[in-house]
């Protein structure tokens, strides 16, 4: 065999290689979004996803060899969703001052993400893998990717969705809420989080502090509610 | 620092074991952020090392989307065929949901 050949079979054995990719490409994609002075359709994850994608699908590489270098990243998904309980915990006592108000928006804006994703599959003949793989879209991807395994859906496919959900809220939502009258930042707070997590999260708290706050709430509420309740409903209208 | 990434995969390891022990449909990494949410507010504080940790994790949170997102590779035609249900549920439904989320929530909490 000849040495580039060698070096080739070295490089797809090993993790190192794809690890190395995965952060080059997130810190290329981080410069990006700062040259775009952090526009909201610059998002960091779907430009790192689209240059990764293109890498592979250009060098020929099959993404079950580069999924196993970037599983060291990917297993971080399990902490990192056990750790949204810290700003959960930080922001308990406005949870505590107003737990109905804020659990009824969340409720509300979380049961038409899942029934609105639910019919649009459904109405378009999607069928049951679709559907699971739409219904838990609006939650933080950690959470609606080991919802959407557990239905039966896609969790791949629901993290890509995921992410474009991010970014649009990110992206239209302050419009859209400026535009309805929501004027009280707790409430624009609350919307993004729930619709968008984190990336919603993320814009919500470069405008203001106190709409962040109410946002992170919001996703991880949204997080454990979804995650509670969409099994138990999918059980429910297959059954 | 250490400590709290230990308390974490702890609070994630136990949640795995409740859901496969009790066969929970919940994943078990949001069983693992009750626990930790319930040990946080018994204990009145986030303790540093937890803080820290937990920091670090949700300041690159968007890095961990990376490797399952480039699955995208592997469902390209399904998102081409289902070009339409895909795009109207990220579009609409995210609309949807943020604008009622939003009109709910500023009717509820009313004025302070």
């Amino acid at each position: 065999m000849n040495p580039l050949g060698e070096l080739w079979v070295y490089l797809s054995r090993e993790p190192l290689a794809a690890l190395t990719a995965t952060l080059c490409a997130w810190w290329v994609a981080l410069r990006v979004q700062r040259w775009c002075g952090s526009h909201p359709l610059a998002n960091p994850v779907l430009l790192a996803v689209a240059l990764l994608a293109g890498a592979l699908l250009l060098a020929g590489i099959a993404y079950r060899d580069y999924f196993a270098g970037a599983q060291f990243v990917h297993f971080l998904l399990g902490p990192a969703t056990v750790a949204l309980a810290v700003p959960l915990a930080r922001q308990w006592a406005a949870v505590r001052a107003r737990p109905l108000a804020i659990l009824a928006a969340v409720g509300t804006g979380s049961l038409a993400a899942i029934l609105s994703g639910l019919a649009l599959g459904w109405g378009f003949g999607g069928g049951a893998g679709l559907m699971a793989s739409l219904a838990p879209r609006a939650t933080t991807a950690p959470v609606a990717m080991g919802v959407s395994e557990a239905l039966g859906g896609l969790p791949s496919l629901t993290a890509v969705i995921v992410i474009c959900c991010g970014v649009v809220g990110a992206a239209l939502g302050p419009l859209l809420l400026t535009l309805l009258g929501v004027r009280d930042m707790r409430a624009r707070g609350l919307a993004l989080g729930t619709a968008s997590h984190g990336i919603g999260t993320a814009r919500a708290l470069s405008v203001d502090a106190e709409a962040g706050a109410f946002s992170a709430l919001a996703m991880g509420l949204n997080a454990l509610g979804t995650a509670l309740l969409l099994p138990l409903l999918w059980r429910w209208l297959a059954g | 620092m250490i400590g709290g990434l230990a308390a974490l995969l702890l609070c994630q390891l136990a949640g795995e074991l409740l859901a496969r022990a009790l066969h929970l449909p919940v994943p078990g990494p949001v069983i693992g952020m009750g626990l930790l949410l319930a040990t946080l507010l018994l204990g009145g504080r986030v303790p540093e090392g937890i803080g820290t940790a937990a920091d670090g994790l949700l300041a690159h949170l968007g890095l961990l989307f990376i490797p399952a997102g480039v699955g995208v590779v592997l469902h390209l035609d399904l998102l081409a065929a289902g070009a339409w249900p895909i795009g109207l549920a990220i579009l609409g439904g995210t609309l949807l949901a943020l604008g009622l989320t939003g009109l709910v929530a500023q009717r509820l909490l009313g004025r302070r």
